[in-house]
């Protein structure tokens, strides 16, 4: 009798033992499958995000140790006019590239969707420019709207439209630049746009003929309500991206001083001040105020999404 | 038939509009000097000047630049896609303490910019003494938080029935990542691969702040150096333009239906 139940004692021991020996086991290997991207991104992520919050309170050429200042240089940026107007331009190029990027795609998505023949090979095009090396694409288009030799200008005169010289009139320079990050920009919101239209079911448009609703209403009151909710991915994405715009600026200003102010966006700001001046406190104060900004503007738009994005569809 | 019509003519002043800028970047690689500052300009080149390719290899090293271009790309997107998918299979597929809280730290690294990180990432490289090394270039690249999310997603979604019947004939847990979990995720693996690629071979801040010889350069900041160098002779840049974008261009042409699979995805999930 006594025996029979330390045998099974022991039985139920054992079981015990391995099933918890196995757990241990199971989060070793666990841990050793995430160690080299934790430690990854620890080294050269987060670590750096929150060195970057530090260093914005400090004076750091870097190489020698940095020195406190406390809140000297978002003082300094905030007197900085030229400061400034990067960040206007910066507010200018994301508030009209985005809007106009997924406008323009929205249009394209929509008539893509009609099946209509060749669909492919337009997706193909419009897609094109995404790919591309936004250096190539900068250096491309500083070409097209040369003033003299341009492209863009020899056609407009062929019509005899007015010839701006789209890079050198400082009142139209940032357009000219925002048409061409459209241009790149608007094959990737056409494929997320399309993906959401092949979400809408057909019944809807069944119900809506039945109820004689014109091409437009349907437009309207169905198709533009469901695809809300890529809409707002569109935004939210487009949004973060085009608030860090650089390749582009970068090739655009190339060694023309002139435009370095029109053109100017903040983390182009950030480069001059930490790998041209050497003033990495300055750049990183400007590289996190940035941050706050793109952070806030992404929470006003959570916010505001439940005014006009329907997740019902 | 006639909105038929009417899509059609718009979407091909749209394609041409897309097309058009590629059409003068090749025409004018294809001119001399000379001929692009006509007024008015020819479309086509008078005479093919294909030596205009050659001359860019004359003027710069950019034998080297492709070179270091590939090993870029190819060193970031293959380790990124090793770790990403080992990261994500642990997340996926087994159970550990702090398992939530180690995800949420790895998906908090998606908010912050790439500029945020620039300056103390420079600090770091110094002090590694990686400045204007491939560790500079390659190493931080192989870490991706966005990767780990897009294949845990990807993962969830193969059946657990897979992986228990090799659990019963005794596979490692590395067995059923390597034999069961990856041959199953080919296409979130190739997605995330052409992400990867693409952006390794376009990036430009990255390699322009973190290296400086010659040596070292990479496509974008050796086409952009030549533009500060020869900044009117169009042939010459146009002909750089067309050689550092045409392996994406075809990349792309190839694996479309991978990418926009890829892309559609992204949107779609959240």
């Amino acid at each position: 009798m006594s025996t029979v139940t330390v045998s099974n004692k022991s039985k139920s021991n054992t079981i015990v033992k391995s099933k918890k020996k196995k757990f241990s086991r199971e989060a070793l290997w666990a841990y050793l499958f995430i160690a080299p991207t934790l430690l990854g991104l620890a080294t050269f992520y987060m670590f750096p995000a929150v060195a970057s919050f530090l260093l914005s309170f400090t004076r750091w050429d870097g190489m020698t140790a940095p020195t406190y200042v406390g809140l000297e240089n978002v003082i300094t940026l905030f007197q900085d006019s030229s400061f400034i107007r990067a960040i206007m331009n910066t507010l200018i190029f994301t508030a009209v590239s985005v809007p106009l990027s997924a406008g323009f795609a929205t249009v394209i998505a929509i008539m893509l969707n009609q099946k209509i023949k060749g669909m492919v090979f337009y997706r193909t095009l419009y897609f094109l420019p995404v790919v591309t090396m936004p250096v190539a694409v900068g250096m491309v288009w500083k070409w097209l709207y040369n003033t003299d030799y341009g492209l863009i200008n020899y056609v407009l005169g062929v019509f005899n439209l007015p010839q701006p010289s789209w890079l050198f009139d400082p009142n139209i320079a940032l357009f000219s630049v925002i048409l061409v990050y459209v241009w790149m920009t608007v094959g990737n919101n056409v494929i997320l746009i399309l993906a959401g239209l092949q979400g809408v079911s057909k019944t809807y448009y069944e119900a809506a003929q039945i109820d004689g609703a014109t091409k437009v209403r349907q437009f309207f009151s169905i198709t533009l309500p469901l695809i809300t909710p890529t809409l707002f991915f569109v935004f939210i994405t487009g949004m973060i991206s085009s608030l860090q715009v650089f390749d582009l600026i970068f090739i655009m200003i190339g060694d023309s001083t002139a435009l370095l102010e029109p053109l100017r966006t903040v983390v182009y700001a950030v480069y001059e001040y930490g790998f041209e001046y050497s003033q990495m406190g300055i750049a990183s104060a400007q590289a996190f105020l940035l941050f706050i900004a793109i952070l806030a503007i992404t929470i006003v738009q959570f916010v505001l999404q439940k005014k006009w994005v329907h997740y019902d569809g | 038939m006639k909105t038929k019509l009417a899509n059609h003519m718009l979407l091909i002043v749209g394609a041409v509009i897309m097309i058009v800028p590629f059409i003068w970047m090749i025409l004018t690689s294809l001119k001399s000097f000379s001929e692009t500052m006509q007024v008015p300009p020819t479309i086509f080149p008078e005479e093919f000047k294909f030596e205009n390719y050659l001359n860019v290899f004359a003027s710069v090293d950019f034998l080297k630049y492709y070179a270091n271009t590939i090993f870029l790309t190819l060193g970031r997107t293959l380790v990124q896609l090793f770790l990403c998918s080992l990261a994500a299979f642990a997340f996926a597929r087994m159970n550990f303490p702090g398992k939530n809280t180690i995800f949420i730290l790895i998906l908090s690294v998606l908010m912050v910019p790439m500029q945020v990180i620039l300056i103390p990432n420079y600090g770091i490289l110094t002090q590694l003494g990686w400045i204007d090394t491939f560790y500079a270039l390659i190493v931080p690249g192989m870490f991706s938080a966005f990767g780990v999310f897009l294949l845990r997603q990807f993962f969830m979604g193969i059946p657990k029935e897979l992986d228990e019947a090799a659990t019963m004939d005794g596979c490692s847990f590395f067995g059923i990542y390597w034999r069961i979990i990856l041959p199953n995720a080919t296409p979130a693996l190739i997605a995330l691969g052409i992400f990867t690629i693409l952006a390794s071979w376009n990036d430009f801040l990255w390699p322009l702040i973190m290296t400086s010889s010659e040596d070292m350069r990479v496509l974008s900041v050796g086409i952009a150096a030549f533009q500060g160098q020869y900044s009117t002779d169009y042939p010459l840049l146009m002909a750089g333009a067309v050689m550092s974008t045409i392996p994406m261009l075809i990349m792309f042409i190839f694996l479309q239906k991978h990418l926009v699979t890829g892309i559609a995805l992204q949107g779609v999930r959240r």
